[in-house]
């Protein structure tokens, strides 16, 4: 009995060393090959980087130099259409949820569909957008992928907005309503405004998940080689050009791919960096 | 003393004053119009207040709007295709009438089966839960119960980092990183060691395929599947915790009884959560997976996923049954991933009791 009980707890003890250790070993394994992607991106992508990348369009094949600038731009054009449709709807639907349907049934079913369309994959929606609007416009637009992009960020606005909002103390509610203003303007002027450092935060988030999606682009921008900024045609963009010069044959495009690829990274990291930094000061500490 | 005011009234007419006349003939009392009545009873601002209120909630409902239209959209599109071949669609099995091979997508003969991307899109997700589930729990039960407070924060920073990444840069780094050591070093071992199993075998030697597939997807599920069995571990009562460890439990006994097991249903959730990303996972998959419509046993052979042929083809599709074809696949994938998510969020929200506080 006594040297059962001895077999035991060292065969305890034994399973509680051996468990520590595989939860550290699969930590290490996985945040090796992490460190590992970070450090190849930098090494490949900062020999490519060069001020041309920002200023030139595409050289033609075979030719040395050109840059992503076309890229560059078209993603700016094609994001900031994507935020005119994404943000207000998306805002209007977190408000929604958190004043007006705080409880109910009904906003229990918009936060849930909200996080199924999370995870719909991007490629559909760019289906969605091509059947909407390519097909009765017969032409590849940036509109097109504003559109596909916009209806992206609506969901994950919708959620971030909504938690941001349900984080206002009441009191602050109940002193505008007590004052005599009017709901709509107690809501817009008052409860938005305090929650509006998370609510730019949560914005900020969901334009970076957008700015890296190319599935969606590929047929409905469909990406272009030259200068475009017109809604009505093709448009260049920074992950749709890192995709076609990725599975091209040519090194030098391999080398703008790269490029390309750490400033979506910089761009991101910055993203998320400042998104941390904001939520982690509080919601009432930004406004004052 | 007195000071003599003129009368400057204008000379009114005799009308008696109000309080005189009994109640219920007085102005006042007069049933008060409609709107006067809702005015009264809210407020002045009472119409702002509903349009408002109205135009929040037509926000709201967009949400329902999205999904409805995606699907209509979808279900329109695909309409020729369904009517050419209705279920057979997803098994049908032709054969190639110059060479008698088995064939299954053949855009020129107007010949369409989905069976290899059906196929493509499961090997490579089981295959990236396969490798990503023990990890990823692992990395979660160390980061809740076995990190010192320090390494934490860098850590679970590095963790959301790496679902932040682009799936565009993911491919990338595969293509250029993960392939050439798959060609040189892993898959003539993976041969060696386990071409008995009549899985791998050397008929593909590019190092694309199932294997680099399932690796990179592996990689971007991860971080989804850890934070979220993190929130669901976090979710666990300390209660549950103190009282298996009063009972005398060594520190993993306590994370097994105490926590996991609690846990369970929403861990489930987070890995059904990780298998729908993974299904619908598209640029990494396509730039790796070799992108041939055929099946093959062996893990190590070229293939396609339902994501990938859209990607692939349908910028080039020449005829509307190709598109619509691919407009088929693109619905299957919707019901398939709105499916799967909708389960994952039921699971993950029956352990933390609502809606989590991160919004993946």
């Amino acid at each position: 009995m006594r040297t059962e009980y001895k077999l035991r707890s060292r065969f305890r003890a034994f399973t509680d060393h051996a468990a520590t250790a595989i939860a550290v070993l699969s930590t290490i394994v996985v945040v090796t090959p992490l460190i590992a992607i970070f450090i190849y991106l930098l090494i490949r992508g900062f020999g490519s980087l060069n001020v041309a990348f920002f200023t030139k369009v595409p050289a033609p094949v075979g030719e040395i130099g050109g840059g992503m600038a076309n890229a560059i731009v078209g993603s700016a054009v094609l994001l900031g259409l994507a935020s005119l449709i994404g943000v207000p709807i998306g805002i209007g639907a977190g408000i929604y949820l958190a004043e007006f349907g705080r409880g109910t049934r009904m906003a229990y079913a918009i936060r849930f569909t909200a996080d199924v369309l999370n995870g719909v994959p991007s490629i559909v929606m760019g289906l969605a957008a091509f059947s909407l609007v390519v097909i009765p416009q017969k032409h590849f637009s940036a509109f097109a992928g504003g559109v596909a992009l916009g209806i992206m960020m609506i969901p994950t606005i919708c959620r971030s907005s909504e938690e941001m909002l349900l984080m206002v103390p009441h009191a602050v509610r109940e002193a505008a309503l007590g004052l005599g203003v009017p709901n709509w303007r107690a809501v817009l002027s008052i409860t938005v405004k305090t929650a509006s450092p998370g609510i730019i935060t949560g914005c900020m988030l969901a334009f970076a998940r957008v700015a890296g999606e190319t599935a969606p682009l590929l047929f409905t921008a469909l990406g272009n080689q030259f200068w475009s900024t017109s809604l009505n045609e093709p448009i260049a963009a920074l992950p749709l050009q890192i995709y076609v010069y990725a599975l091209s044959p040519y090194d030098d495009w391999h080398r703008l791919a790269w490029a390309g690829a750490l400033v979506l990274i910089v761009l991101i990291v910055l993203a998320v960096s400042l998104v941390r930094y904001v939520t982690s000061r509080g919601v009432l500490k930004g406004t004052s | 003393m007195e000071v003599n005011v003129p009368d400057l009234r204008i000379a009114q007419p005799n009308i008696p004053p109000e309080s005189s006349l009994p109640p219920g003939k007085r102005a006042a009392d007069a049933a008060p119009s409609a709107i006067r009545k809702f005015l009264l009873s809210r407020g002045n601002s009472a119409y702002t207040d509903l349009s408002f209120q109205y135009l929040m909630a037509l926000c709201g409902f967009s949400i329902f709007g999205i999904v409805l239209l995606i699907f209509v959209e979808l279900v329109g599109r695909s309409q020729m295709a369904w009517d050419q071949f209705h279920f057979e669609f997803f098994y049908k099995v032709y054969t190639d009438a110059t060479t008698n091979t088995v064939l299954y997508w053949d855009p020129v003969n107007s010949h369409f089966s989905g069976l290899p991307f059906i196929y493509g899109t499961l090997v490579s997700s089981f295959l990236a839960l396969l490798l990503a589930v023990p990890l990823a729990i692992g990395v979660a039960v160390f980061l809740t119960e076995m990190c010192p407070e320090l390494l934490r924060g860098p850590l679970a920073f590095l963790t959301e980092l790496l679902a932040a990444i682009p799936s565009i840069v993911y491919g990338l780094w595969a293509m250029y990183a993960l392939v050439p050591l798959l060609r040189e070093h892993v898959n003539p071992f993976l041969i060696s060691a386990l071409g008995w199993t009549g899985l791998f075998s050397d008929d593909n030697p590019t190092g694309l395929g199932f294997v680099a597939a399932g690796l990179i997807l592996a990689v971007m599920i991860l971080p989804i599947i850890s934070s979220l069995t993190r929130e669901v571990m976090t979710a666990v009562p300390h209660s549950q915790r103190e009282a298996v460890l009063a009972i005398g439990a060594t520190r993993w006994e306590m994370i097994r009884m105490g926590v996991l097991r609690n846990a369970r249903i929403g861990i489930v959730g987070a890995i059904i959560l990780g298998l729908g990303r993974a299904l619908g996972e598209t640029m990494a998959v396509t730039m790796v997976i070799g992108n041939s419509p055929e099946i093959h046993r062996s893990l190590l052979s070229n293939g396609s996923s339902m994501a990938a042929v859209i990607a692939n083809e349908f910028a080039e599709a020449t005829s509307d049954m190709h598109r619509s074809a691919l407009m088929e696949i693109g619905l299957a994938l919707f019901i398939v991933t709105i499916i799967v998510n909708a389960l994952a969020r039921l699971l993950v929200w029956a352990v933390t009791r609502g809606a989590p506080a991160q919004t993946h």
